[in-house]
Parts: structure tokens; sequence; C-alpha cells
């Protein structure tokens, strides 16, 4: 079945952090989705030109027809700053998906679960960690998420919670610009060193590991990971392009 | 399936290379379903993996390479009608 | 095909194109400040030490030069428009090489060669009919706005042809072969404009 445009309504509008907003969208067609999928947004001008998007869900499968996307409000960016500073609740923009049968998470896998994110590389990612707290998975799961500051960490209270809900659930963050006082993570770009650092006993050679973010970390940690024993193909990758600025 | 090697050593990592997942939408638009968990074997080295796994460059077109041998696998273009053109000779196949 | 929809508020990046350039910005195309990067394949990056430029085909004896030679050729300023298939184009940007026309002194054409492939590391093509690198139209740059070209835009060196759709500007360039027949390029056989002149809209095959 090729995926259709529809149209998605917003229904709500959250910041997150300075730069980054989640919008909560109601798609009456919307078919579900697996942690990890995406979707495409079409915007469409008086004159009949397009642009086109692609976002991750940031949500887990609830059943309903409605999802959240996480967006980064990227400078330079063409659709990014119209979400940011012209679209409303009630505002409508085309859309398709779910898309990607590729990077999802599966509640039924029973192997440690490695989560590596750079930057808004989080959002699927925490899908997937807002599907596994759902339906109440607690096979060990760890994340390593990289941040610029304290102020750019997406979704801060809702990791700690979920860090503390004693269902196996490791959170690791390192910020690589600026860290405030009395920070006990780390406090540098992602490394082979960290990751070793990390995995330490996570049972690499049997995990299942997903790494989001901009492509050049992805590329650090993927061959990281590989290097520590994680076997290649479990694990998987989302390249989001260049760093934004 | 033999692991995704870094690109050949002449190659150093792209900051703008995309993963296959990112253009599943367009891919969707061609084969009529989500094809990224579909497996592909590249013509060049034989290389076997998802077309997720592809390495996708976006240039006049849009450009998918073998994550092992960099080899051209897939390329697609679109036109000003909004049709497709997809040249898939570098896959050997495609197996849903 | 598509329906009569429009999303409310969005122009995209086209409000930046300022009534002042009209006239210098071809058809369809917005102007943009930043310098996309946009590749084919991975950024290939091959030793100075190694590098070599090579002109050959239908000439006498065909030529090549190393990057210190390559680099000691008269060279000269060039600012240029250029435009991408893409729908972006930067005005005055600012390139330092050598033109084709002092390359070409350094070797005799057969009376046959009428085209041109520029063949870059990475496998790149394109082709370009001769006249359309005479005449101070193309040359080979080394240096883009007063620094070493950036291996993401081409570098150590990259063809440019200005006056047709930036996809001719082959990045990563190593050679030109003069042939006979024109023999289309990466984008040419697949889809894209056998020229690709931007003031007359040639993107796709059969514009």
């Amino acid at each position: 079945m090729a995926l259709a445009w529809q149209l998605a309504t917003v229904v709500g509008i959250r910041l997150e952090t300075p730069h980054v907003k989640s919008y909560a969208l109601e798609l009456p067609a919307w078919p579900g989705h697996r942690a990890g999928q995406h979707v495409d947004l079409r915007l469409t001008a008086e004159d009949g030109y397009q642009a086109q998007r692609s976002y991750s869900i940031a949500s887990a499968p609830t059943g309903a027809p409605r999802v959240e996307l996480t967006v980064e409000r990227v400078k330079e960016g063409e659709v990014s700053p119209f979400l940011h500073d012209v679209v409303v609740v009630g505002d409508t923009f085309e859309a398709r998906g779910p898309i990607g049968g590729y990077f999802v998470w599966e509640p039924d896998a029973t192997a440690p679960l490695v989560l590596v994110a750079g930057g808004s590389g989080i959002v699927p990612l925490m899908a997937m960690l807002r599907h596994r707290a759902t339906v109440g998975a607690n096979a060990p799961a760890t994340l390593l998420y990289s941040s610029r500051t304290a102020s750019d960490v997406i979704y801060g209270a809702e990791l700690d919670a979920l860090a503390t809900r004693g269902d196996g659930l490791r959170v690791v963050q390192t910020l690589t610009r600026q860290q405030p006082p009395g920070w006990s993570g780390y406090r540098r770009r992602i490394d082979r060193a960290m990751l070793a650092e990390v995995l330490a006993g996570a049972g690499e050679n049997a995990a299942q590991a997903f790494v989001c973010g901009p492509t050049p970390l992805v590329e650090v940690v993927a061959q990281g990971l590989v290097g520590l024993g994680v076997p290649a193909q479990r694990v998987k990758t989302e390249r989001f392009g260049p760093s934004g600025g | 399936m033999s692991d995704p090697q870094p690109i050949a050593a002449q190659f150093a990592p792209d900051a703008h290379a995309l993963d296959g997942n990112a253009v599943g939408g367009l891919l969707a638009e061609l084969f009529g379903t989500d094809v990224t968990g579909a497996d592909c074997g590249c013509a060049h080295c034989g290389n076997v993996g998802p077309l997720g796994t592809l390495r996708v460059y976006v240039a006049a077109g849009i450009v998918l390479r073998c994550s092992a041998c960099s080899g051209l696998v897939m390329r697609v273009m679109t036109r000003s009608d909004g049709s497709h053109l997809l040249d898939a000779r570098g896959a050997a196949f495609i197996r849903r | 095909m598509s329906e009569r929809y429009v999303t409310r508020g969005f122009v995209g990046r086209r409000a930046e194109t300022a009534a002042a350039t009209v006239g210098r910005v071809p058809p369809g195309q917005y102007v943009t400040s930043d310098f996309p990067v946009l590749s084919a394949g991975p950024t290939p990056h091959t030793a100075l030490s190694e590098w070599t430029f090579t002109i050959d085909g239908l000439l006498a004896a065909p030529v090549t030069w190393r990057w210190d030679e390559f680099t000691e050729l008269p060279t000269q300023d060039f600012v240029v428009d250029i435009s991408c298939v893409t729908k972006w184009t930067k005005l005055n940007t600012r390139w330092r090489g050598v033109s084709l026309d002092r390359l070409l002194e350094h070797v005799q054409l057969e009376p046959a060669a009428a085209f041109a492939v520029a063949w870059s590391d990475g496998g790149y093509t394109t082709n370009v009919p001769l006249p359309d690198l005479l005449n101070g139209q193309a040359f080979v740059a080394w240096d883009y706005d007063g620094r070493p070209l950036a291996p993401e835009h081409g570098g150590p060196a990259r063809l440019v042809v200005p006056h047709l759709y930036f996809w001719k500007s082959a990045k990563w360039v190593r050679g030109l072969r003069l042939l006979e027949r024109d023999q289309p390029g990466f984008w040419e056989s697949f889809g894209y404009h056998n020229r690709g002149d931007p003031w007359r809209e040639q993107r796709y095959s059969g514009d």
C-alpha cells in the first residue's frame, strides 16, 4: 500500500528547550506506527512551491490517530523556522507515514538495548523508551545522550523519571560545550573510550544498538560500537546530516 | 551478512551522508510500499543489507550507495511534473 | 496531481530574493547566502603529492600536471554567479584558479575535438561542449572566497562553468577528455538536460 499524503492538524505545541518544540498532530487516517519510524511533512506555498522534510515520531504507539513530533529550530533552515515561528494550534499540513521498517524497536526484543543520541537524534530513541515504559519491558537498556549544554537537553525531566523506575534503564549524559555546577556526567564529545566505559558489562555481544544524530557523531559511535563487540548488523543508524549550527 | 565496514579507505566519513531510511518515503512512492527493511544486494561487491542501510547523498538527484564499497546502488531523480526516474542497476537484487 | 491545498503562512526561501537581484537571477531560482553542499558520493581525499590533472583524448599528445606545477600556472581571480538545478543561485562567488583557455594552450587539439568530458575522483563525470569551455567561460579553481577550496565543496580543485547549471562544475576534478562525439555524464545520462543553460531553464532532458 503506497504511502498517501493526508492532512495533519496541530492540536498542541510545547516548548521543550529554547530551540526545540514538540507538535501534537491529529491524523484521521493514521494507521499506527512503530517506535523509531518517521513522517514526511510537505508544505505548499500559495504559488505551488513545496518543501518537504522528514521528522522522527517522538511518541510511542498508542492506537490513537495522533503522533507527536519534536523539531529543533535550525537557524538557516527553511521548514523548522516556519514550524517554530508561524505554526499555531489549528494549523494543518500534509503528512505521510509512518515510514521506515528498518530503524524500529519492537518490545518483544529481549536483547540488551543500547541507545546513543546526539542532539535532536534523541527523538526516535525517545519513542522507543516511551514505548518500552508503556509495555513494561525490563530487559536492560542504556541511553548515552550528548547535548551541547544543560538547556539543550530535550525531555530532561522525563528521562530522569524513566531512569528511576527501576526497570533496568540507565541514562548517561554528556554535555559537550558547557556544564552546570555539580555536573556528574561526561564533559566531552562521545568517543570510543566513553562508549567502552558506558557499555562495560552491558552485554555488548548480544546488544541491539540504535544510534541517531548528526552524521559525524553517528559515524564515530557506529564504528566504536562495532569495535567494542556489538555485532555490526545489530547497530542500526539514523544519520541526520551535518550537525546544526 | 558482511559487516558494514567503513567506506573505502580513500574516503573520509562524510558529514552530509544520510541513511536509506531518510528517503523511505521517496522509495515508497517508487515501490508502492515501505522497502527500507528489504534486503538489497550490491551489484559491485555483493554486500547484502537492508535498503535502510544504504548511504544516501543528496545532489541534483538522490544517490544511494553501498555502505561496504560505496558503489552506486540506486539513483532517483524527480522531474518538474513530479514523476520519478529510478536507476537500480547497482542493485543485483532486492528481496522482500 | 496535487490538491489545491496551501499551508497557511508558508513562503519558503524565495522571500529572500530581493527585487534588486531580478535580472541577475535565472528563471525559477532563488538567491541564497549559504553555500549548500550537494554531492553524489563521499568526499574523496587525494593527497596533493598524488594529485594530477590530465587533458587527453583528441589531442596531439596528452598533458599531465602535478599539483605544484598546476598551481603555478597563470592564475586569475574570478567573480561569478552560480546556479544549481536544485534552484539556489549564489551571486558574486569569488574563486582563484586557472582558466580553461590557459590550460588548452598546452595542448594541440585535433580538428575533430568538439566535446569534453570532465572526470573526477570518486567517479563523477559531466560533459560540456568545447565552445562552452573557451573564451573565459570556464576555469579550474582551488581557492574559494580567499581560502583553499574545502573538500566538501570540491577541494583540492574543481571545474567551474558558471554559465551552466552547477552540476557541470565537477568537484574533485582530475581531468578533461576531448572527444569527437558528446558523451553524457553522470546526471546527463539520467534525466538531466544535456547542456543545462539556466537562462533557458534546461534542467531536465526534454526541456
